[in-house]
């Protein structure tokens, strides 16, 4: 893939633009920039998989791919030590509110890859009776990769995109995300309810 | 031999300037700060290099190149992390016991900090000097176990728990082994300071001293030794497939990254200690007879002698983990206490008797 | 051939019979225990597929039923009119398989089984409203709208008992009790391959029984297929059991063919076979790999997907993708082979030898390999029988059930390979049976690769495709044992209702039995050695 193409993403300008906007102070951003280097080279994916696109993240990290070159490959079983979470495959009515927690499980500053088509839209099974149309109707999600499943080469570019993505953000002076778990209580009092019952 | 240099003679100076310009109190508080300063820089960077040395040692098992694209063939890529480590999030949890939860990894750390501090870096390189200095290192290492023990315990998840009863039953099982090989070599040497366990190996190393018992000695001490580290095929405690992560499922963050710095450290600490006791500490490979020979390897200095030959011993605990399945905690403790505990007892006696009747070179 | 309609009329004179591809009875609900107890005397004692239907004036079940000693076939319908309170008689005393494969249909149809032990929902939420399957069901998303709060953990379940008189009556049963250390093991977890969920009561590290919980991607698959065309519905099959995707879409296709009467081309036949065999080694070496994993050996991993990536190479030149294939169709295969594909299979076919030896070294041999794995997880062969476990797994229990033998399809018939059957019943044999096979599967394609045939590759069949009125069953050998496809047709270019009848949920219900008395670490090596995967189980 030619450089150009790789740097065409209007999503991550703007997201520059708007950061830019404000300026900032040169050793914090400094700091923030050393930070960053740190964060976008060190992404550990938390295992999960739900169908077919979880095989090619196996292969993912199998030699000919090998995801570990770009330190990828420690896959962390544990949400709480995780940084990000390849969503691999469908999301059906049962399983969102088990993959709900595992996103709040998380520890900040976490990021959502959809992988798929499945968990896209739906994919193929959009139509069925209990298929989640999306996972961003769940959680907020940072990158999406399309394909049923995504060839190898077309994750490391989604990843890739999400290391852009990590390097332009501030750390310090605020995280980018806007969502936080009390808007998103606030949308869903039922879970709200729920939680302050386990709590 | 004499070609070596000696450590001591720079910190003699060192403390001889010191004392030249304040109180010896005040010569003494610097010292203790700069010593831990530099400990603990060595510290990390020693464990930073571990944890890229085993990635890449592991990707070239599993026929894959490792990490290549950060900095210079990868080598940047554990300062990466550890950046990322240090600024995540630390969850706060809710139902747990706070306070044995977040002393738990600074008890693992301080335990192989402590153990790290008695390891002999290089002719008079060495921290403290007990003349009990071997017998302490067992002690601090041991501290260890009740680190995970709490952090299994105080973290309110029945994964956890399972993991820490697992590493309980699993450290203190062979804790008894490399207490026993180490009783073997201490047999031989006749002391259990660590510069005198170095200078007793300034002719020949002990396990060509000791010959068959130290050989014997020096495989259960492996073995025991990998089995203390929770490193595979022993790690149980932290088995993966079988619970997620083990004891320190729940940690996040700075607390998680302790432990997992300790677990690296650990396995320096064991081949460490395992050159000390069997491949001569700091000291260079000397055949009596051969003096030019040994005047060669005098010129190399003592510090790479030892960081070479625990690396490298390091790297024999790396392929056990790579190529063995994992145990079964049965077979486990089966192993320990049917196997490698008589076999152990029994060199002991053989030890005994080599020493008795002089047998050893 | 024992005559069906004697044993069943000596039971049940009131059943009657319609002549289809296989004797086809029809027995009314009363006499329906009775009568399976009779047909499994009778010699009929695995009970191949189960299926729930929704015929519009009546709700029931079709039993497949095979006998292992001929391995010929009948089919049983059981129906009901009650669309309120639909009830049938379970025979899962008979058949073990019945256990999950009724709570299957209760889940979609609402038909409650009496004298089931445990009928709750098995891939739907507990509280999910209305049965799926039932052609009267709303599918509107404002009833069953994805709800994000966790559903009812439940430690009780409702079993329906006869008496003496013939009263029904709703029992409550306990699952766990309160004093039990009951650990979730799933779905997020790295050792149940996917999203499943055992909640395992423990004793210290001694597991006491196991519940199952599967649909945590229970994707409707079933229902989607009766609103598509024929050829819409093949490429669902590649997306359930994704490493045997070639054999599925093979019986899909071979069952339509077979209701239409297609001859297909002894080229695509060829090629067909073919294509199953490489993705059973495909499936094989991923096997491999993951169950080393599991077990901690993970360099294995790597080594088995080293000569996967190889058959992949082969197999996305050919069809165009590297998991999910849509390479069979209707009446023969979707593309001729890739120019260089018999230079590539050749090459693969001593890489392949090379690498088996390998993993004997590596992993075989090796002590604390065996040990972990040598009398753990033992499978009598009356048990896999009756639980259905067919497929690799069962012929480690000394079943000798490889549909390619005993039912043979395509150009089977013509090979000569062996039925790698073993004796050991327990997980040591699970595994090394599977790197047999994959000597099988390399004999099988030494044999083909420099005979296939000149001529079409697929035949000519009509734009649209419309099956006549009837239902049909076929089965082929997937990669974990016997994969089958019912299709009911009123007609239309439509199926009025597609079942498939996956092999891994199966399975995954053996687990629990298996794994009585056993380590947790023993939980993994069984699990792994049975080889499940998750989207197949739930659909």
């Amino acid at each position: 893939m030619k450089w150009e193409d790789f740097n065409d993403n209007e999503y991550i300008e703007s997201l520059v633009d708007e950061l830019k906007a404000n300026g900032q102070n040169v050793v914090v951003g400094k700091f923030d920039d050393l930070i960053n280097w740190g964060r976008s080279n060190s992404l550990w994916p938390l295992t999960f998989a739900t169908s077919c696109c979880g095989i090619e993240f196996i292969s993912l990290g199998a030699a000919r791919y090998d995801m570990a070159r770009f330190g990828f490959e420690v896959a962390r079983s544990s949400p709480r030590q995780a940084d990000f979470m390849m969503v691999a495959g469908t999301i059906v009515h049962r399983m969102a509110p088990v993959f709900r927690r595992l996103y709040e499980q998380l520890a900040e500053p976490k990021y959502v890859i959809a992988v798929g088509g499945c968990a896209i839209s739906g994919g193929p099974f959009r139509n069925s009776y209990c298929v989640v149309k999306g996972i961003d109707k769940v959680v907020p999600v940072d990158v999406f990769i399309p394909g049923c499943p995504p060839r190898p080469e077309a994750m490391f570019y989604g990843l890739m995109q999400l290391q852009r993505k990590v390097k332009v953000e501030k750390f310090f002076g605020g995280v980018n995300r806007k969502r936080t778990r009390e808007d998103f209580f606030r949308e869903n009092p039922e879970i709200a309810k729920e939680e302050h019952v386990t709590e | 031999m004499n070609n070596i240099f000696d450590f001591s003679v720079a910190t003699a100076w060192l403390d001889g300037v010191l004392t030249g310009v304040m109180p010896a109190w005040a010569a003494t508080l610097v010292e203790c700060v700069l010593v831990g300063v530099v400990l603990l820089t060595v510290y990390a960077l020693l464990a930073l290099f571990y944890i890229y040395f085993e990635r890449k040692v592991c990707g070239a098992f599993q026929c894959r190149l490792g990490p290549n694209r950060v900095g210079p063939l990868g080598l940047l890529q554990s300062f990466a992390d550890m950046f990322k480590i240090l600024i995540k999030e630390l969850i706060p949890l809710n139902n747990i016991d706070k306070f044995l939860f977040n002393l738990a990894p600074y008890l693992v750390i301080i335990a192989s900090f402590a153990a790290f501090a008695v390891l002999p870096w290089g002719k008079g390189l060495q921290i403290i000097d007990f003349n009990i200095g071997i017998f302490f290192l067992t002690a601090v290492s041991s501290i260890g176990v009740l680190g995970i023990l709490l952090a299994g315990w105080s973290s309110n998840n029945k994964f956890t728990l399972i993991g820490a009863m697992r590493s309980g039953a699993q450290m203190v099982s062979y804790e008894l082994s490399i207490g026993l090989s180490i009783l073997t070599v201490v047999l031989l040497s006749g002391t259990m300071s660590v510069s005198g366990l170095v200078e007793g190996q300034k002719d020949l190393w002990f396990i060509f001293q000791g010959h068959i018992p130290a050989v014997i000695a020096f495989i259960v001490y492996m073995i025991a030794g990998t089995a203390e580290t929770n490193r595979g095929p022993f790690d149980l405690p932290e088995a993966e497939s079988e619970l997620t992560a083990g004891y320190h499922t729940e940690y996040s963050g700075l607390h998680f990254g302790l432990f997992y710095l300790a677990e690296y450290l650990n396995l320096f600490i064991v081949s460490g200690v395992a050159t000390l006791l069997f491949f001569g500490g700091w000291m260079p490979l000397h055949i009596p007879g051969w003096e030019g020979f040994n005047a060669v390897m005098d010129f190399i200095p003592s510090t790479i002698w030892f960081v070479v030959k625990a690396v490298a011993l390091s790297f024999i605990i790396i392929w056990f983990k790579w190529t063995f399945p994992r145990l079964r905690i049965d077979q486990l403790l089966a192993f320990e206490w049917k196997y490698l505990l008589p076999i152990n007892l029994f060199n002991l006696v053989l030890m005994l008797i080599v020493v008795a009747f002089g047998l050893h070179f | 051939m024992v005559d069906i309609k004697e044993i069943i009329g000596k039971v049940c004179p009131e059943a009657t019979f319609e002549e289809n591809e296989v004797a086809y009875a029809i027995v009314p609900d009363a006499k329906w225990h009775d009568t399976a107890v009779a047909l499994k005397a009778a010699g009929y004692d695995w009970l191949i597929c189960l299926v729930g239907e929704d015929w519009g004036d009546a709700l029931g079940c079709v039993y497949y039923l095979k006998s292992t000693a001929d391995y010929s076939t009948i089919s049983i319908k059981v129906a009901t009119t009650d669309r309120e309170n639909p009830m049938l008689h379970s025979v899962s005393d008979v058949w073990h398989v019945a256990l999950l494969e009724e709570r299957e249909v209760f889940d979609f149809f609402g038909i409650k089984f009496i004298n089931h032990p445990d009928m709750r929902r098995l891939f739907l939420r507990n509280d999910w409203v209305g049965y799926p399957l039932r052609k009267d069901y709303d599918e509107n998303p404002d009833i069953n709208p994805v709800r994000l709060y966790h559903e009812e953990v439940d430690d009780t379940t409702t079993a329906y008992v006869e008496d003496d008189k013939g009263n029904v009556k709703a029992e409550t049963r306990e699952i766990f009790s309160p004093q039990e250390f009951v650990v979730n093991i799933g779905p997020q977890h790295p050792a149940t391959h996917g999203v499943l969920r055992f909640r395992t009561s423990l004793d210290g590290e001694e597991v006491k029984k196991i519940d199952l919980y599967c649909g945590y991607v229970h994707r409707g698959i079933e229902k989607l297929c009766e609103k598509l065309t024929y050829p819409q519905t093949i490429h669902f099959f590649d997306r359930m059991d994704y490493f045997s995707a070639l054999p599925n879409e093979h019986c899909l296709c071979a069952c339509v063919e077979k209701a239409l009467g297609l001859e297909v081309p002894r080229r695509a036949q060829v090629i067909r076979v073919l294509m199953d065999e490489l993705s059973r080694i495909e499936s094989h070496l991923l096997f491999f790999g993951t169950y080393c994993m599991d077990l901690g050996a993970t360099t294995a991993l790597f080594y088995g997907l080293r000569e996967r990536e190889m058959i992949l190479d082969i197999l996305e030149a050919t069809c165009g993708a590297r998991m999910t294939f849509n390479y069979n169709t209707i009446g023969g295969v979707r593309a001729d082979l890739h120019p260089d594909f018999q230079q590539k299979v050749k090459e693969f076919i001593p890489a392949m030898r090379k690498g088996l030896k390998e993993y004997h070294k590596l992993v075989t041999g090796n002590v604390i390999f065996q040990n972990r794995l040598k009398g753990v997880g033992v499978l009598s062969k009356e048990d896999a029988i009756s639980n259905g476990v067919a497929g690799p797994s069962g012929r480690a229990s000394g079943w000798a059930c490889d549909v390619r033998k005993t039912n043979p399809y395509a150009v089977y018939s013509e090979l000569d390979f062996e039925q790698v059957v073993m004796e050991g019943c327990d997980s040591f044999d699970r595994y090394l049976l599977r790197l047999k096979e994959i000597e099988q599967s390399i004999k099988i394609i030494e044999q083909l690769i420099d005979n296939i045939p000149e001529g079409d590759y697929c035949a000519k069949v009509p734009k649209i495709i419309k099956l006549p009125e009837g239902h049909w069953y076929q089965t082929v050998e997937a990669c974990r044992g016997a994969f089958g496809v019912y299709i009911d047709s009123r007609g239309d270019k439509t199926p009025y209702r597609l079942k498939i009848n996956g092999t891994c949920l199966r399975l995954a219900g053996i687990v629990d039995h298996l794994t009585r008395g056993e380590k947790i670490a023993d939980l993994i090596t069984i699990g792994g050695s049975l080889d499940y995967i998750v989207p197949d189980i739930d659909r």
